[in-house]
């Protein structure tokens, strides 16, 4: 049985991380390189994750790009929680990761202090092979991870 | 030359008003008292002066160096292609002025960003509520008394791992 388990785990992990679909929460210039990772120059859907969903509830991967301001928060923490599960996220960028060059009154020092982040890609702005990068970081922690599925007996 | 005939014809027009007058950099600056100063602006919007746009306002924080705020107007005249300055110190204490949004519509959203940030009052402005903060922000951020690390999120913040 926990052989089954174990095979249908890695089974789903390598399911799931092939096919990501990802919604971009674009603010500022890291979008641009966000562009041209999701389009054919440097083409995102190499490895399976060309799906772009401009709409949370299809999503399971939340790219915060750019910026997060003070008034922003509450909005990017309501399409989080309206992702369904299972979901992961990336910051991409100097100010998604920490606030960046913003160290001041307006701006949120880092999404992490808004919703949970998998994967942190620095740069200002990172080049498109630094997120490519990510994704095969997010896709090997996805691959890795324990995962939850529906009639999975829990605590188990 | 035109600009200091504009600077002379303003202030033989409103001695009370006018502190002083100077060309800086080839843009005519005006100095203003507060009483009198919307006597001025409405003499500027009309003809012949005829500065139909209000280009920009705002603030300077000089509380530190001579405890005072400054506000600076940016007025063009497109009849005459020409720009004025006018500046207006106000005193930390009475940070108060009377609005233009009656003469410059624009002056609305400058006037609400204005006083958000330094904290400045526009008496008889159509409605003072914050532009781009958030209500309930505390303080005005581009004052230079302002905490640089002082944070007030919107909402609850999760706790750093």
């Amino acid at each position: 049985m926990g052989f089954l388990t174990t095979t249908f785990n890695s089974l789903l992990g390598w399911a799931r991380k092939y096919s990501l679909f990802h919604y971009p929460f674009v603010t500022a210039c890291c979008g641009m390189e966000y562009m041209s990772a999701a389009c054919a120059h440097f083409d995102i859907d190499r490895f399976g994750a060309g799906w772009t969903r401009f709409s949370p509830r299809q999503a399971d991967m939340l790219l915060v790009v750019g910026t997060i301001t003070q008034k922003q928060a509450p909005v990017l923490r309501t399409v989080y929680e309206q992702m369904t599960e299972p979901k992961w996220v990336m910051a991409i960028g100097a100010c998604a990761v920490s606030g960046g060059i913003y160290d001041n009154y307006a701006v949120v020092q880092g999404v992490e202090a808004v919703i949970p982040v998998d994967v942190f890609i620095p740069g200002c702005p990172p080049r498109p092979e630094t997120i490519l990068d990510a994704l095969l970081k997010l896709q090997d922690k996805i691959q890795k991870q324990d995962q939850d599925w529906r009639w999975k007996r829990r605590g188990s | 030359m035109e600009e200091t005939r504009v600077l002379n014809e303003l202030r033989t027009r409103f001695p009370g008003a006018v502190r002083d007058a100077l060309s800086l950099a080839g843009d005519d600056v005006l100095l203003v008292e507060r009483e009198g100063f919307f006597r001025l602006a409405e003499a500027l919007k009309a003809a012949p002066l005829d500065y139909a746009l209000l280009l920009d306002l705002t603030c300077v924080d000089y509380l530190a160096r001579s405890g005072c705020l400054e506000m600076v107007y940016t007025f063009l005249s497109l009849g005459r292609n020409h720009r004025l300055r006018v500046k207006i110190t106000l005193p930390a204490g009475e940070a108060r002025l009377p609005s233009l949004a009656p003469l410059w519509k624009n002056a609305d959203w400058l006037e609400r960003e204005v006083h958000e940030m330094f904290g400045v009052d526009f008496e008889g402005h159509p409605g003072l509520r914050p532009l781009l903060l958030y209500e309930g922000f505390e303080g005005h951020p581009l004052r230079k008394d302002y905490p640089l690390r002082r944070r007030q999120p919107l909402i609850p913040l999760r706790e750093e791992p």
